[in-house]
């Protein structure tokens, strides 16, 4: 019995420096973005030969590989103020789900009135050699015949495809000939609060069939791989508006 | 006064472990007495500088070690030295395109390893932008060593050997890709030649002089080669055709840049130990000098993007009599280091020790 209040005591102990640690810090606090991967709507399953997944051309197609990047997260203040996420680097992949949900701290707190990110890996990263963490080469999504990260991946079949085994195969990727580095960003409906040891969550639906529609028509019988190039940034410039949409926005919590 | 001698201690190995950074400032590394890279007087300043990975005597050693070992390679049946052998330059003998695992042969020449710190860009085609990242292509493809980075980081991992050298060069057993890189780099960044008799003679040492014949080759030599194969790197690091083909095979430049007026293209190499870097030109079609030297005189072909430089003429090339082939192969004879070519610092520690795990 003794024993047990001893035990209480210091666990009570334990929860208040807890609580007071994180009200020193409230000047900061956490923001997590939550992936959920579909195709037109339809929740994504990789590698269902039952799925029937239809671009813009009526072409079908199954997804077997689904990951890509996504880097500089900037929140933007409702005064205006860019706030840049420093070295954050996001790899997101529809077979990893611990990939889905992201977190990011030390967010200063404020309100915030929107939110935008790249979709790829910058300039500077691109150029600067041997990289470890989430720009590591092991990661799969480095060209090493031509330097420079895999900014999305989608790979998969159609039966539409004249590729080997009908397959499908968009890497896209590229800076400096061939841009295909593109921007996603939004504005809240209302405010987003950060502070607190609550953290604020976003929710972004990722919707794979923005590869192939948008203002580039893809006919899977002409075009079934890209590896970066000229016909990589008719893929980038049909995603850049339809990849990405929020879904909710939950605000962070203050708690004294 | 025990205090004070050992703070005294400190304070050199202070200064002695500042001296290996301010080392930069005159572009010579040193760690303790040996120096691993210093730019030579008649070169400019390197491009590659060890900036975020500190050249250190056991970070080459380490770098040397992977070079050297087959772990490295799918079947661990070839290492990097394979088809890097230094007695060419550390380019491969005989070999017109290299030659991988299960005798897959690829559709490219190994080009050889040296002066790679004044590089930008690696490969015939240009496509890899960073030395670091410039191993990635041989150890990942098919068609070479075949082998993928996970797979490679785990077998490092699991090796004692490996631990202890990771420890030393960088302080971690946590060992990942990037310092598999880096190191690999602390070993071929380091790769100088800049010995040969032609350097010995541009910096007036001692006794070095041209011969008659070198001498003329030289004048030749400035006058019709100079303008792409450029002093001192005896390259202009720039892409361009010299008419091997009416239309390439391979697409060269053109792959990298999605170009069609760079088909065809390729890195103009440097000429710095061409005696012994044979056989020569991206698919490696010629065996020999003479061959070389015969396609620019008569054996060119006139694709549309042919560079300008060979057009001037009635016909393509540069008109060269036989004559003047000697005296140009005896100069660009002048450009074999033979102290790059043998130095021990280069060479397989286990062949030199015969002892082999």
């Amino acid at each position: 019995m003794k024993k047990s209040i001893f035990l209480s005591a210091i666990v009570c102990l334990l929860a208040g420096a807890i609580t007071a640690f994180n009200t020193i810090k409230a000047d900061s606090g956490e923001l997590s973005l939550n992936f959920k991967h579909v195709v037109n709507g339809v929740p994504l399953k990789l590698n269902d030969n039952s799925a029937h997944y239809a671009n813009a051309n009526n072409d079908e197609y199954t997804v077997s590989t689904f990951k890509y990047y996504i880097s500089n997260i900037t929140l933007t203040t409702t005064k205006g103020k860019d706030v840049v996420i420093p070295n954050i680097c996001f790899l997101i992949n529809a077979a990893d789900p611990a990939s889905l949900k992201q977190s990011i701290t030390g967010v200063p707190a404020g309100k915030y009135k929107g939110i935008s990110f790249t979709i790829g890996v910058d300039s500077a990263r691109n150029f600067a050699g041997a990289q470890t963490g989430c720009l590591d080469p092991a990661n799969g999504m480095f060209w090493t015949w031509n330097s420079g990260y895999i900014f999305l991946k989608l790979e998969g079949y159609s039966p539409q495809s004249t590729a080997k085994l009908h397959k499908l195969t968009f890497h896209v990727g590229g800076i400096k000939r061939q841009n295909t580095l593109r921007t996603f960003s939004h504005s809240f409906n209302k405010p987003l609060q950060i502070h607190g040891n609550e953290p604020a969550a976003i929710s972004i639906t990722t919707d794979a069939a923005a590869l192939f529609k948008g203002q580039n028509l893809v006919d899977f019988a002409k075009l079934n791989s890209t590896m970066g190039g000229p016909n990589a940034v008719l893929i980038a410039d049909n995603y850049k508006n339809g990849l990405f949409s929020i879904t909710n926005v939950q605000q962070g919590r203050y708690e004294n | 006064m025990k205090i004070k001698l050992l703070v005294f201690a400190a304070g050199l190995l202070f200064i002695a472990g500042v001296n290996t950074f301010s080392g930069l400032a005159d572009n010579a590394f040193n760690t303790g007495d040996t120096v691993l890279f210093k730019t030579p007087e008649n070169f400019p300043s390197p491009v590659y500088t060890f900036q975020g990975n500190p050249l250190t005597l056991n970070g080459f050693k380490l770098g040397r070690e992977l070079f050297y070992d087959p772990i490295l390679s799918k079947d661990r049946s070839i290492s990097c030295a394979n088809c890097h052998q230094q007695f060419a330059a550390f380019a491969q003998l005989d070999h017109p395109v290299s030659h991988g695992v299960d005798d897959c042969l690829g559709t490219r020449n190994t080009p050889a390893l040296f002066n790679l710190a004044w590089q930008q860009e690696f490969m015939w085609d240009g496509g890899v932008n960073h030395i670091e990242v410039s191993p990635l292509n041989a150890l990942t493809s098919d068609c070479e060593m075949a082998n993928n980075l996970p797979e490679i980081v785990d077998r490092l991992k699991k090796s004692d050997k490996y631990i202890a050298l990771f420890q030393q060069a960088f302080h971690t057993t946590d060992i990942n890709s990037q310092l598999l890189l880096k190191a690999l780099t602390q070993f071929t960044g380091t790769l100088i030649s800049a010995n040969a008799k032609y350097d010995k003679v541009m910096r007036h040492e001692e006794g070095a002089q041209f011969d008659s014949e070198e001498a003329a080759g030289y004048t030749l030599f400035k006058a019709k080669c100079a303008a792409c194969h450029r002093e001192p790197l005896f390259t202009d690091l720039s892409y361009r055709s010299n008419g091997l083909d009416t239309r390439s095979d391979d697409a060269g430049r053109d792959t990298i840049t999605h170009q069609d007026a760079d088909h065809g293209l390729f890195k103009v190499p440097s000429l710095r130990n061409v005696e012994v870097s044979g056989p020569y030109m991206h698919d490696g079609r010629f065996d020999n000098l003479a061959q070389v030297l015969e396609h620019y005189n008569a054996g060119m072909a006139s694709p549309d993007n042919l560079d300008p430089l060979f057009k001037p003429a009635t016909k393509p090339g540069i008109t060269l009599s036989m004559q003047e082939q000697t005296q140009l192969t005896a100069f660009l004879k002048t450009l074999t280091d033979h102290e790059f070519l043998t130095d021990p610092a280069f060479q397989d520690t286990h062949k030199n020790n015969e002892q082999y795990e």
